[in-house]
């Protein structure tokens, strides 16, 4: 019985080397992802991004589900995320934008290249919505429902993929 | 094709300095607070939270934009009257305990903090049983 027990230190070890090893072998999560679900949005209300459209506030957010958008004209991801926005708008989802430290002209540029799918831009240049609502990146995209309340979080660019689960979440927002 | 490597891989590397905005940081990003015992609560409290975008580092360490602007939270928020401890919870609501790097007691972390406790009173109680054999032994020594 006593050699049994010599060996279960070994054992103990072997466990854990082996459990290190597999855990380098799994890809890391990344993502820090926002603890303000089911949470109402913070209050704000932000200047428009450019001359095109009016600004964000957290008062636009009644009556119906809508996109909030986070993202920036300097950012790729959100260059590779156009098409889905686009198509999301289309469909009828209205998709409000919060440009991160961002300047009206670029704003301007990057929705003349890529399309225009917001119905309004709030201006964020020193992430203080982004902090708020915690985002933690660009692009991010969140579903909020009727009465301002945030719902789903999408973290990353919109890939052709993602859209069904976006209009699946904004139809349970309702 | 070598060369066209090495140039599509310089290419990728300007890529992620194209992905930064050209904005000014926030007022107080890299400027501390006029009083000296806000900034030294500010610079503490700073130390002890987790750049987001960096994840192996502290805000106060960090050159990223978004680190910059969760300084200016902190300092500007410290200026209006909250304390460290409010500006910690305001972040931790929003993150998680992810972005402290001050260990709490939450209900994830609790086994940390229990487990040690447990260990120290495993290693007593295998102490006393064995001390306390050895003592009855050395009695039984005694009478023999």
């Amino acid at each position: 019985m006593r050699s049994v027990y010599l060996w279960v230190p070994l054992a103990l070890f072997a466990f854990f080397a082996g459990l290190a090893a597999y855990m380098l072998t799994q890809e890391k999560d990344q993502f820090v992802e926002s603890t303000m679900i089911g949470q109402p949005l913070p209050e704000f209300a932000l200047d428009p991004a450019y001359a095109g459209l009016p600004g964000a506030a957290k008062a636009d957010f009644t009556g119906k589900p809508r996109l909030l958008n986070i993202w920036a004209s300097w950012c790729l991801p959100c260059i590779a995320e156009a098409p889905q926005l686009e198509a999301l708008q289309k469909q009828g989802v209205e998709i409000v934008g919060i440009a991160i430290r961002d300047r009206p002209e670029d704003v301007a540029n990057f929705l003349a290249k890529y399309g225009n799918p917001y119905s309004r831009i709030g201006s964020d240049a020193i992430s203080e919505v982004q902090l708020a609502i915690g985002s933690s990146g660009v692009p991010e995209t969140f579903v909020i429902d009727g009465k301002g309340v945030i719902r789903y979080q999408h973290i990353g660019d919109i890939r052709e993929s993602d859209v069904p689960k976006l209009l699946a979440e904004l139809e349970k927002a309702r | 094709m070598i060369r066209f490597i090495l140039a599509a891989i310089i290419a990728l590397l300007a890529l992620s300095v194209a992905a930064q905005d050209s904005m000014p940081p926030a007022p107080y990003a890299y400027n501390q607070l006029a009083d000296p015992r806000l900034e030294a609560e500010a610079s503490a409290l700073m130390h002890t939270l987790r750049c987001l975008k960096c994840q192996s580092q502290s805000i106060a360490d960090s050159d990223a934009p978004m680190a910059g602007d969760m300084r200016h939270q902190v300092r500007s928020r410290i200026l209006a009257g909250e304390s460290p401890d409010e500006i910690r919870r305001w972040l931790i609501a929003r993150y998680g305990d992810y972005v402290s790097y001050e260990p709490e007691v939450s209900s994830t972390t609790w086994p940390l903090f229990v487990a040690p406790l447990l260990l120290l009173l495993v290693v007593g109680a295998v102490l006393l049983r064995r001390l306390g054999k050895r003592r009855s032994d050395a009695e039984g020594g005694d009478v023999a």
